[in-house]
Order: C-alpha cells, then structure tokens, then sequence
C-alpha cells in the first residue's frame, strides 16, 4: 500500500545522526547513511566529501527493490541484508523496516563488524522511525498549508 | 512519497515518466539534465543495455527553487518500457508522488500506449495508488514525425481524467518542460491541500 509522507523535524533528524555517528565510530566506516526504500536520502554520516550521496540513495534502493522482486521469486519475502564486497571499497545494505541502512567501509573495517554493530543499532532505528511516522500521520501543520499559487508559479520563472 | 525534512528545510517528492518502448521518456529526462543549470541538478544515472534501451531506470535529481524557505527538489524517474520489465516497473512506482505518461504519436503505436497506460493503471493500483486521486500529466510526444494521430484522437484514446496534456518533441526539447512544469505543480498543489 502507498506509504505515508516521511516528516522529519529537527530533534529527530539530529537524533538519527546521532544514531548513525555512533554506528560509524562502533564499526569503523568510513560513511552511513540512512535511505527510504523509494530511493530519498534521509540522514548521512561520516567521510562523505564529493561521494554523490543522492545518486547513491537512489540505486541503493533500486539494489534492494531488485533483489527483493527476486527474493519473492524465490519463496522468501526480502533479502534483508546485501553486501558488495570491492578491491579497496565496500557496502553493506541492511533493510529496517521502510528505512535502508548503508554502511561504506574500506580496510579499517571488517565486513563482520558492520554486520554486528549494523544488526546491534537496527531496533533502535525501526523504533526511531515508527515513531517519526505516526508523528507524521498526527502533525496537521504543513509547511505548505499557507503558500498560494503565486508561491508555487515563482518556482517556474 | 514526499519526504519533509525540516531540519534542512528540504522537501523531496518523486515523478515517474511511464510509457512504451522508445516512446520519449529517457529522452525527456536527457533533455532536462542537458537545459539545467549543473547547481540545480544533480547527476542523470541510466541503467540501460548497450543499445541504450533503459534496462532499470533512469534517475536524475532537480531543484526547482525555494518555496517558504523550503528547497523544493523532484527526483525524477523514467521506468523501462519494453513490455516484458513488467516487473521493474512495479518497483520504480513505489513511492510515486506525481506521473508523465509518454506517448508515442505515432500510428502505428497506439495499440502500444493503451496497453502501457492499462499497465500503469494497474501497477499504481497494485501499490495502493489511485490514478485518478494521483498527480498525472498526459505528454503527446513525437509530434514531428509526419506518420502521426491528430491530438484529439489521441487525447480521445489517452485521456483519464482531464488531466493536462502537453504536445512534445522531446527529441528538440519541444514541451518537455512545460511537461515537467504541470506535474510538479500538481504535485505542490496536492501537497498544500494535504
């Protein structure tokens, strides 16, 4: 069914950070971010310098919707982690609930290590969530309740 | 599915550009990455095969402008429109906020976008989506060819629900913004009234 809209307000960003900054210490990544499954960038963490992160968000769930279309093929519901070991580079991708969590690391890390703290802070952030969810389904104040046509056609001058 | 981010004063919403086989969409999006100002997009990601046909998606971030001290920012999407990627279609759907179907104008297309648009009624209602509640703007694309339908029957096969319907030649750029510009409004407006 249609997802409701993500709203997130400014404690709950820097709260996700929070979550995130720690998780990138704990297992020594060299970047984190946090993903919804249509492909939106939601918090980010870490040595991100030129790294395209929206580009990156958006074939990250690309990745996941893919091989969660074959993981139904299959019989299972989703794969709910997938790595991409590379030469120097890898990612690791764990599915919490709507959200993505990925996890970039290089050789100052070990793959088993992103698994165990990934897994360790993973029901944390579905709590965290779900509560930003139903925050989002109570909040009736939209940014956008004020704004006119004026608003909206100066955007296309 | 819009994603409000107030500690960075971002709003996100997503289009997705649907239609046949080489009807326009991947030409649309090329079109608005190369007339964009590189500081207001981002990077056109192409999933295709070696003969340039778009084998997952195509991707490409846009910022609109600033609207209430919030960056408005649309990622648009186009899916693969051979009709076997059935099944990736699907996937790209999700979370849609607005949609352009592309059609192809020509003759010998028609039966091609009326299955393609039958597809995307039912795929949006597989995800819980309702064309008729959805933001949706109806492109005519290929207008210069000379083998093509009149507009009117074209709109009389094509259209759903009064929706808006662009005429296009994306191939030169010809209505691919006003294309662009009519859906995002509509995607504002709903936003503002939801």
């Amino acid at each position: 069914m249609a997802d409701t809209p993500i709203l997130l307000h400014q404690n709950q960003y820097h709260q996700l950070k929070a979550v995130l900054a720690r998780l990138r210490m704990d297992s020594a990544a060299r970047v984190v971010f946090l993903v919804d499954k249509d492909g939106q960038e939601i918090a980010a963490q870490g040595e991100i310098g030129n790294l395209d992160t929206t580009s990156l968000a958006s074939l990250a769930a690309g990745n996941v919707a893919a091989t969660g279309g074959m993981a139904q093929l299959i019989g299972e519901k989703e794969f709910p982690t997938l790595s991409h070991e590379g030469e120097r580079e890898s990612i690791h991708i764990s599915v919490i609930g709507r959200l993505l969590l990925i996890v970039v690391f290089d050789e100052r890390s070990t793959l088993g290590l992103v698994k165990l703290r990934s897994r360790q802070v993973s029901q944390q952030l579905l709590a965290m969530i779900e509560e930003i969810t139903q925050a989002g389904l109570d909040d009736h104040d939209s940014p956008f309740a004020g704004i006119t046509d004026e608003d909206i056609d100066s955007l296309f001058k | 599915m819009t994603f409000i981010n107030y500690a960075s004063r971002e709003i996100n919403c997503k289009i997705v550009y649907y239609g046949p086989g080489l009807c326009g969409k991947t030409t649309n999006l090329q079109h608005i990455f190369e007339a964009t100002a590189p500081q207001a997009r981002g990077k056109l990601i192409s999933l295709a095969t070696e003969t340039d046909r778009t084998l997952f998606f195509d991707f490409m971030p846009l910022e609109l402008g600033t609207v209430r001290g919030f960056k408005t920012r649309f990622h648009l999407y186009t899916v693969p429109g051979q009709v076997f990627y059935d099944a990736s279609r699907k996937l790209i759907l999700k979370g849609v906020d607005g949609v352009v179907f592309v059609a192809d104008s020509q003759e010998e297309r028609m039966d091609a976008n009326v299955e393609s648009l039958y597809n995307l009624e039912e795929n949006l209602r597989a995800q819980g989506y309702d064309l008729m509640k959805l933001p949706y703007v109806l492109q005519l694309n290929k207008r210069d060819l000379p083998n093509i339908v009149p507009v009117e029957d074209l709109a009389a096969e094509l259209v759903r629900k009064a929706e808006p319907v662009v005429e296009a030649v994306a191939s030169s750029g010809a209505g691919v913004f006003d294309t662009l510009k009519a859906v995002a409004k509509q995607v504002l407006t709903e936003l503002r009234k939801s």
